[in-house]
């Protein structure tokens, strides 16, 4: 008995200082991310070695819902702030949405030179699978879809269009061939593997902003990593990455 | 009653058509494939065997990965159908029609093969031995004497075709008439926190499931019962 006391009086005390030493600390972020914040966070993890940092990528709609139900995520990066909003409306974050950066949609093809083409192309027939994020629950494919609604370009191109999980999955579909052309985040069309296929910017008039904005969510209010990684998202050095990947960002404060 | 969408009935067609094309096309590929698997021991038998089963341990995402590379205008098949002036099959109906007839191979073929086994050579060998052809021998003597390995592979094949998701996720593309089923479609809706379309739709599938397993449970039990 008195042995078993010890050891619990030596857990308690260790616990603490296991948990002070590496605070764990995950991100859920849209998947126009992947490139960028990887190279964000490999920065941050150099300068805070302590602190463990797993990235998840996905929809911010699937994101969202996984949220809502409890899902063990400290940060959260939207594609689209209408996601964080909600959270923070329904209590489920514990700072307000604090907008990072304004995403951008291109048209990308490995097959074509998209940099030589415009939107209208598309009604092209050549193009016989074009490939847009899922606008049911992804915000850049919404962006695509209100892109090609206001070109008037949406019904004759509807019957080409393949749904894609995320804006990722999107860019894989085109990149794999399966896809002829897509709508993709300029983020990702930066990235230097997929920076050999020109792109064309998408004019942004076309389409509601895409306004990224994070949260830290409720069950990480106290994790100081996860408020060190915010304030590190506001650094020169996150912030010139982030431009470097074609994001607009805010006016620092 | 129901209240669903003509999205959702469009859903429930494609995944209804795709159950019902995989399950015909591969009672008709799995006979004789068990059959062969059923009449003996070799090596080459183990390696088919296994490579029959392996979508039972695989997941369904690399199927589909390997599927999309292969059936997309760049890979194999893909390629050659476009070189011929036909159209690849990543994201189309018979594109994820050939990934069903793979993915639910097992649960046709298995279920053949015990049947085929538990009946043994004996009986087709004396129906041969009094004349009967080939084709004669299965419709007479293999087939009533089997059908309820049969009407279990059927049933099986139906129903876990009707639960797949990742394969069809990564090879179809969400197309609306074409590629978009019940469970691609659920999953958008729960994305989409439209999460009351999503409860009628899953409740649907589950409903449907459990009748579906309930009538094998019941010939299973049925067959087994008559056996002597």
């Amino acid at each position: 008995m008195q042995i078993i006391q010890l050891m619990l009086v030596l857990l308690t005390a260790l616990l603490p200082i296991g948990a002070a030493a590496s605070e764990r600390l995950t991100i859920a972020a849209a998947s126009d991310l992947r490139y960028a914040l990887d190279e964000v966070v490999a920065a941050f993890r150099t300068e805070h070695p302590g602190h463990a940092v797993t990235v998840i990528y996905g929809s911010s709609g699937k994101m969202t819902t996984q949220i809502v139900n409890g899902a063990p995520y400290d940060v959260f990066f939207s594609a689209d702030i209408a996601f964080p909003r909600r959270l923070w409306a329904e209590g489920h974050a514990a700072t307000e949405p604090r907008p990072y950066a304004t995403g951008r949609i291109v048209l990308w093809s490995t097959t074509v030179d998209a940099s030589q083409l415009a939107l209208a192309d598309l009604a092209d027939a050549r193009f016989r699978r074009i490939a847009i994020a899922q606008p049911a629950h992804a915000p850049y494919g919404q962006r695509a879809q209100e892109a090609l609604e206001a070109a008037g370009l949406w019904e004759a191109v509807r019957p080409r269009l393949v749904f894609a999980e995320n804006v990722a999955h999107a860019a894989q579909m085109v990149q794999s061939g399966a896809a002829d052309i897509g709508i993709i985040a300029l983020s990702l069309a930066l990235f230097p593997d997929l920076a050999r296929h020109g792109h064309h910017l998408i004019d942004g008039t076309l389409h509601a902003p895409l306004t990224q904005a994070y949260v830290v969510t409720r069950r990480a209010r106290d994790n100081a990593a996860a408020q060190a990684f915010a304030g590190y998202m506001q650094t020169e050095v996150a912030r010139a990455v982030m431009a470097r990947y074609g994001f607009v960002l805010p006016h620092a404060q | 009653m129901l209240d669903l969408s003509p999205a959702d009935w469009q859903a429930i067609d494609v995944t209804l058509r795709l159950c019902l094309y995989t399950t015909l096309i591969l009672l008709v590929i799995a006979t004789p494939l068990a059959w062969w698997l059923a009449s003996g021991r070799s090596a080459a038998r183990t390696a088919v065997q296994a490579v029959v089963a392996l979508p039972l341990v695989l997941p369904p995402t690399v199927l589909g990965f390997y599927l999309l590379i292969v059936l997309g205008p760049r890979g194999f098949v893909g390629g050659t159908l476009e070189g011929v002036g036909l159209t690849h099959l990543a994201f189309s109906f018979e594109g994820i029609l050939i990934g069903s007839v793979l993915y639910s191979m097992p649960f046709a073929v298995q279920p053949l093969q015990e049947a085929f086994d538990a009946l043994g050579r004996r009986p087709v060998e004396v129906a041969a031995s009094l004349g009967a052809g080939l084709v004669d021998r299965f419709f007479t003597v293999v087939l009533p004497l089997t059908r309820g390995g049969f009407v279990i592979a059927a049933t099986l094949t139906f129903a876990h075709t009707l639960g797949e998701f990742g394969l069809i996720l990564m090879l179809g593309g969400s197309i609306p008439g074409e590629t978009k089923v019940l469970s691609v479609l659920i999953y958008d809706h729960a994305e989409a926190m439209n999460y009351a379309a999503a409860h009628r739709l899953s409740a649907i599938l589950l409903v449907f499931a459990f009748a579906v397993l309930f009538v094998v449970y019941s010939i299973s039990r049925r067959f087994r019962a008559a056996k002597p």
